[in-house]
């Protein structure tokens, strides 16, 4: 087996610790409107999946087709469930009018 | 911190614990240290990567802390036997139901399944051992780990009293300061790794080391459902991982994911805790179901009636376990939309549940069913159940629930749901696969002791908490007046867990009987069986199959055995590839314990400091090249020849 640097583990590892910093900066240091900041962090938040499935996940090295769109299948209905489901549960109750 | 601080004191019931604790031992320690067993038990034991030592040692794990958690119940039911009881204070009665609650799911149900799988799933598929097998230590290890930092925290700072919900604002710095909740946050934390990495583990093995010709669809019952339930563990754990670091990050760091004051929310505690904790009880629920179907399909002497359908109900049972986690929290003041979309997605997890009942029944039409204890326990988890699952359907519905959330019904529905769906399963699986594990079998007699006392004991303990709860008994309540009209009921109840007490002590009584005087003369297939575990020796041979054995259709084995091709040739056996045993796994898993310790107590710069620990491990396994050893073909051959004996 060929042994070589895990370059894309080491990109991969730097760019999700900026990204949180990032968001955290976005959060804390500046002053856009909190609806401004959201869709700046949730934006942060799909780039940051995206580096995950892609450096770390090698999704778009694996040979098995069929397992590959069965697990992002089922990876994006869990994504859709925890999180669509959590904001419709905490945002349509009593507690919100 | 003072030292009267940093140990519990001032009750005498903890100290006679911290006395009996503190002797056990010493105890322990001078005993090993007299028989000369350290090294034998480093060796042998402690770094091994052998999945079924592995899974024994979950076992044993599971069955101490089944102790624990089982006195933790009889304490409670002590308390609520009569009116104005003054055996447990309110805060110790509040501790006592939150580590009952906490260590009976994850320290007890859950090593108990992981253990009985790990043992069995490997040798069904025909595989020398899971795909990573030092991952699978370390996963031992960090549970083992995590359930000791938790069971300390009764005698050194003070336990979790926040419910095993532990549900904020409650369970925030502001009104438990102490550091019990701190305990609940680092502990399960560092047993969810593990968890977590099992789940990986078993998924690999399934999908990439089984036996040739076994399709997935020839695959033992166990076996599928021990995929299914993984793939919900690697669905479901990282919510609770998440949530557990949000915690973390409240109750230590001073954040405010969880506390309205500081822009949070609680109720999103709640949220995330059910998206994991719904799942969870699937996934301690469906390896069960998986270990019914081979022991009912074995005493009826009949293959699985309805295999598709038992496959495709167990994925169904999974992929709708996802999506009905609201129900545990109808009363929060959700939108009518919100209840009513999860009232429906959870009455019709009781379709596919009840087809399995039905698939069970019909293995046992017409078949010639064999009264042995393993089946007993599956006979019984089928009455039953059904009531757990009955009642499960009451609760379904919201606008009904209003009524009975948070009383005791709830809380006797999920004990007819968990004991019989897991406890009697386990008991099974315990009995069915014990000749497998150690080479002979538990005794039958002392085994129905066992049997009815734990099954009278249950309902007795139960099925009154239904009638209390309608009657308006809240759960978690420490004391009541005698106005209520609830004593009889109570004492009833408190009744029953002696006995169901007295079954645990039979099924103890039982595996010392056996190990002392039981017939080690069992050969490897003791209740002609029909799967593939059985074509090993009892106990298994460390590299479990001499060849790998060719698959053609369900229950292998049995056609193995009617076709005469349960033999093996002195020129197939070949030299064998093992792993080594590594101390890698045990070092890391201690020292994040270490770690975990000192974060419970807040003493964050000592935490950070012997953080180095866990890193400088993680990079010392990386540089570990060791590719493990051979056994050669002449040593495993005389291996088989001992145990086959007509070659």
């Amino acid at each position: 087996m060929k042994k070589h640097f895990p370059m894309n583990h080491v990109i991969g590892f730097l760019l999700s610790i900026a990204l949180t910093l990032f968001a955290l900066f976005i959060a804390f240091e500046t002053d856009f409107t909190t609806n401004v900041k959201l869709w700046i962090i949730g934006a942060f938040a799909i780039f940051q999946a995206l580096v995950q499935l892609i450096m770390f996940m090698h999704m778009t090295e694996g040979k098995a087709k069929v397992a590959n769109i069965i697990n992002i299948s089922y990876s994006v209905f869990l994504a859709v469930v925890i999180v669509a489901g959590s904001i419709w549960i905490l945002t349509t109750g009593h507690a919100a009018h | 911190m003072k030292l009267d601080e940093f140990f519990v004191t001032g009750d005498p019931l903890i100290l006679g614990s911290q006395i009996a604790i503190g002797l056990t031992m010493v105890g322990l320690v001078v005993l090993i240290t007299y028989l000369k067993k350290w090294k034998w038990l480093w060796n042998e034991w402690f770094t091994t990567v052998d999945h079924k030592k592995i899974g024994i040692m979950y076992i044993i794990a599971g069955v101490l802390m089944f102790f624990r958690g089982g006195v933790d119940g009889l304490m409670m039911k002590a308390q609520t036997s009569r009116p104005n009881m003054e055996f447990l204070d309110a805060q110790h009665y509040d501790e006592v139901f939150t580590t009952h609650g906490v260590v009976m799911i994850l320290f007890m149900a859950m090593p108990l399944l992981i253990g009985i799988i790990n043992v069995v799933m490997p040798l069904q598929i025909g595989a020398r051992d899971v795909a990573f097998p030092k991952l699978n230590a370390l996963s031992f290890w960090t549970f083992f780990v995590g359930a000791m930092l938790f069971n300390i925290s009764f005698v050194i700072g003070g336990s979790p009293d926040a419910g095993w919900t532990s549900y904020f604002p409650l369970a925030g710095s502001e009104f438990s300061p102490d550091v019990g909740n701190n305990y609940y946050a680092i502990a399960l934390q560092i047993a969810g790794v593990g968890t977590l990495a099992s789940g990986i583990n078993f998924i690999v093995t399934i999908l990439k080391m089984r036996a040739p010709g076994m399709k997935l669809m020839k695959m033992p019952m166990f076996s599928w459902t021990t995929l299914v339930t993984s793939v919900l563990i690697v669905a479901a754990f990282p919510i609770f991982t998440v949530a557990l670091a949000l915690m973390t990050l409240d109750r230590i760091f001073g954040a405010h994911f969880f506390t309205v004051a500081g822009g949070g929310d609680p109720m999103l505690w709640l949220n995330l805790f059910w998206l994991w904790g719904h799942p969870e009880v699937y996934i301690v629920v469906l390896p069960a179901f998986g270990m019914f179907s081979e022991v009912i399909a074995t005493f009826s002497r009949k293959n699985l009636f309805g295999y598709t359908a038992m496959v495709v109900s167990i994925v169904a049972i999974a992929f709708l376990s996802m999506l009905v986690w609201v129900h545990h929290f109808y009363t929060m003041g959700n939108s009518a939309a919100v209840n009513s979309v999860f009232s429906i997605t959870t009455m019709m997890i009781a379709i596919p549940t009840g087809v399995k009942i039905f698939n069970w029944l019909f293995t046992m039409r017409k078949g010639r069913i064999k009264f042995t204890n393993a089946m007993l326990w599956a006979l019984a988890f089928i009455p039953n159940f059904t009531i757990g699952g009955v009642t499960g359907v009451m609760l379904a519905m919201a606008a009904a629930d209003y009524q009975y959330h948070n009383t005791l019904f709830l809380v006797a529905h999920f004990h007819y749901t968990l004991i019989p769906g897991v406890v009697f399963a386990v008991f099974a699986g315990l009995y069915y696969w014990w000749p497998k594990m150690f080479g002979f079998k538990l005794n039958e007699k002392i085994g129905k002791w066992h049997f009815w006392l734990f099954v009278i004991g249950f309902n007795l303990t139960f099925m009154p908490m239904f009638f209390v709860g309608l009657d308006g008994m809240s759960r978690r309540m420490y004391t009541y007046s005698e106005s209520t009209g609830w004593g009889p009921l109570l004492g009833i109840s408190a009744v029953g867990s002696l006995v169901l007490a007295a079954g645990f002590a039979a099924l103890v009584y039982n595996i010392y009987w056996s190990f002392r005087y039981a017939s080690r003369d069992i050969g490897g297939d003791p209740w002609d069986a029909r799967t593939l575990e059985w074509a090993t020796a009892s106990p298994v041979q460390e590299y479990n199959f001499a060849i790998t054995p060719q698959v053609t259709d369900h229950d292998e084995f049995w056609l193995m055995k009617k076709q005469g091709r349960n033999t093996i040739k002195k020129e197939d056996v070949k030299d064998i590839h093992m792993p080594s045993n590594s101390a890698i796994p045990i070092i890391l898993s201690v020292a994040m314990g270490i770690v975990g310790f000192f974060l419970v107590f807040e003493w964050v710069t000592l935490a950070a400091i012997f953080s180095v620990l866990i890193i400088g491990g993680l990079i010392a396994n990386s540089f570990d090249y060791d590719d493990g050893y051979h056994i050669p073909a002449k040593k495993v051959w005389e291996t088989e020849q001992k145990w086959r004996g007509d070659l």
